[in-house]
């Protein structure tokens, strides 16, 4: 972070009025996902591990949460723990103030590795949380089509996955978890798989299904632009044991585009998060031990 | 093709390529067989009298070794005025000519049985595929469940798998006495037989395979609301129902290889007595051809079922099959009759 850019930008906890008015409205709205002092032990022949210690935090309804953190920090398994996949040591979930063990519908998955079931057509995937909570076929066929057409796949609707490229099976992917209504929608590091470019388009696209829908999104993710560009507030974690370091209130008003990437407020925000995910190493840089293997005078600089 | 090409590992090769190796590796093992049968320095241990001569063991026909041969008619040429006996280079009885096993093909389906109550070769073989069916369909009635079981559920793999790995090791051979002790002689034991040779090693494959599933698309189904039952029926089997399909080919092969020891079991009957008898007969060519028919069947089977999975499960070739669009249409209109799902009032968007 050069002297330049530090001197110039505004307090990322100092957002513009407009901004603090939604984030007031925001907070007014009712509570949908409470973690309480949630935390995780493995226990393996190597001794006991903490993963997650004492994690707690409000979800309100339609915010858009993401998780960061370094690696290794337990961001996966923290949504394995919300998504009831895994089982929490100490704390408990509350979803609409009841508390929830195991897995369930009201809380929809997005995970990386797109996991469609390859012996169904996107249809067919979408269909298959309907058909789970008892709905018939026909009825079921419809609304799936609907969700298809929302994330634009409906020229693929007959499709199996393997014909699909890496984004068009994540968009299956998010129609089938939204299909059957969740609560929350829990997205682990979705994009993380995809290119550049189909990434960019796949952020846009999940901006404008979580606009339409009703839906609150808690997204995982390690890509710090990503965060702030979705992303309401940040839980930010820390590793080792995995904890909360801090919670930011994004002060980059919506709605959000790639072009705010640049403003003060966005910079401001990148450099909280730049210090809180890669703190200052002592060696700011190390050498290679490298020897030069190229002949005199052959220089690529 | 430059060599590298055709040795480059894990290559596929060009499709003519391909079909040329295919039809070589059919025709390589029969030239060798013709070369040995048809050239006359190449093996041809023994000697086929022509002209016995003076000797006086010798007949018109006999196959007696070389070495006699030379012997006997060194000893007529010693005593003066004693004709050698002629004879030509042959291969033994039991090395028929190329030639004479495809007669054999036409003959064999043609020759009346030699003795009455005798069966006709492809009566035989609709018993020996009677039996093999039989024999296959309950072992996989009981086998391909409980290997699913197994395969899912550790509690079920915990109590069934270590005693299965126990018998899996007896020979199901050994189990002929007491097949024909409790089923008597006729068909039943030789069914026995092949579920007792097939169904330990089935239950065990079909649970490894089962076992390999994708935990992923599990959890993904979890997510969405799948239970126990859902969650075997509607994700575990299909995720792994292409696999199982080519274990139950495999399987198949195993359960031909048990016939002939099923079939001499209680009353010999089926292809293996029509093997038995012809060799006793000393028909060779018979034999031949009735092991190279359970071969061709065995191929042809494996062939079809091969181009009826392509067909069955679509998601792998990418294309879609009428087969399965005619079973979606049937399907199309009504729950799985089997499992039908507890009707439940549906939650509105």
């Amino acid at each position: 972070m050069s002297v330049l850019s530090e001197a110039g930008l505004p307090d990322y906890r100092a957002p513009s009025p407009a901004v603090a008015e939604r984030f007031r409205r925001l907070k007014e709205r009712p509570v949908v996902l409470e973690v309480e002092h949630l935390g995780r032990e493995f226990s393996s022949n190597g001794g006991h591990v903490t993963a997650l210690r004492d994690i707690s935090f409000r979800v309100h309804r339609r915010e858009f949460l993401c998780v960061i953190g370094p690696s290794g920090c337990g961001k996966s398994t923290f949504i394995r723990l919300v998504a009831g996949l895994d089982q929490p040591t100490s704390g408990r979930l509350l979803l609409d103030g009841k508390e929830v063990h195991g897995p369930s519908p009201d809380r929809g998955m997005v995970f990386q590795g797109y996991t469609l079931f390859p012996w169904l057509t996107v249809t067919r995937n979408v269909m298959f949380g309907l058909e789970m909570v008892g709905m018939d076929r026909t009825q079921a066929q419809s609304e799936a089509l609907q969700w298809i057409e929302l994330v634009g796949l409906t020229r693929f609707k007959d499709a199996y996955p393997a014909q699909l490229s890496g984004g068009m099976k994540q968009r299956t992917a998010i129609a089938r978890a939204l299909a059957p209504n969740p609560r929350v929608l829990l997205m682990d590091e979705p994009f993380g798989a995809l290119d550049a470019q189909t990434r960019a388009q796949m952020q846009a696209h999940l901006l404008e299904i979580w606009r339409n829908v009703d839906v609150t999104i808690l997204f995982i993710t390690h890509d710090l632009d990503e965060a702030i560009l979705l992303a309401d507030r940040i839980l930010v974690l820390k590793a080792h044991p995995g904890e909360v370091n801090e919670l930011i209130e994004v002060p980059v008003p919506r709605p959000r585009t790639p072009a705010q990437s640049s403003t003060p407020e966005f910079l401001a925000t990148r450099r909280r998060l730049d210090e809180l995910i890669h703190p200052r190493l002592e060696t700011p840089h190390e050498k290679l031990p490298i020897v030069r293997l190229t002949q005199v005078g052959d220089d690529v600089e | 093709m430059p060599r590298s090409r055709w040795f480059a590992i894990g290559k596929e090769l060009s499709p003519p390529a391909r079909r040329t190796l295919t039809f070589l590796s059919f025709l390589l093992p029969l030239v060798l067989w013709s070369a040995v049968s048809y050239v006359p320095w190449l093996w041809h241990p023994l000697v086929r009298v022509t002209a016995p001569g003076d000797v006086a063991w010798f007949q018109p026909g006999l196959l007696v070794e070389r070495a006699v041969f030379a012997g006997e008619n060194q000893k007529i040429l010693a005593t003066p005025g004693g004709r050698a006996a002629e004879g030509v280079r042959a291969n033994p009885v039991f090395l028929p000519a190329p030639h004479e096993v495809a007669r054999a093909f036409w003959t064999a389906f043609n020759t009346k049985p030699i003795l009455r109550g005798e069966l006709w070769l492809h009566e035989s073989l609709a018993l020996s595929i009677k039996t093999i069916f039989w024999g296959f369909f309950i072992s996989s009635l009981v086998g391909v469940p409980l290997g699913i079981l197994c395969g899912a559920y550790a509690p079920i793999s915990r109590l069934a798998e270590p005693v299965i790995d126990f018998v899996r090791y007896m020979p199901a051979p050994a189990f002929g006495a007491l097949a024909v002790a409790v089923l008597g002689i006729y068909d039943a034991p030789k069914v026995a037989i092949i579920v007792i040779g097939t169904f330990f090693q089935q239950v065990l494959v079909i649970a490894n395979t089962v076992r390999r599933h994708d935990p992923g698309l599990v959890e993904a189904a979890q997510t969405l609301g799948a239970r126990r039952r859902q969650l075997l029926l509607r994700v575990i089997v299909p995720s792994c129902i292409v696999d199982l399909y080519n274990d139950q080919r495999i399987l198949l092969g195993w359960a031909w290889t048990y016939l002939i020891v099923a079939e001499v079991v209680g009353v010999s009957s089926g292809i293996t007595f029509f093997i038995n008898q012809q060799a006793k007969y000393r028909n060779f060519e018979n034999v031949y051809a009735a092991i190279i028919i359970i071969g061709l069947i065995g191929l042809a089977t494996d062939q079809a079922l091969a181009f009826l999975g392509q067909g069955l499960f679509p998601w792998k070739s990418g294309r879609p099959s009428r087969l399965h669009v005619f079973f979606g249409q049937l399907f199309a209109s009504r729950d799985v009759p089997l499992f039908p799902a507890k009707p439940k009032s549906p939650p509105q968007p």
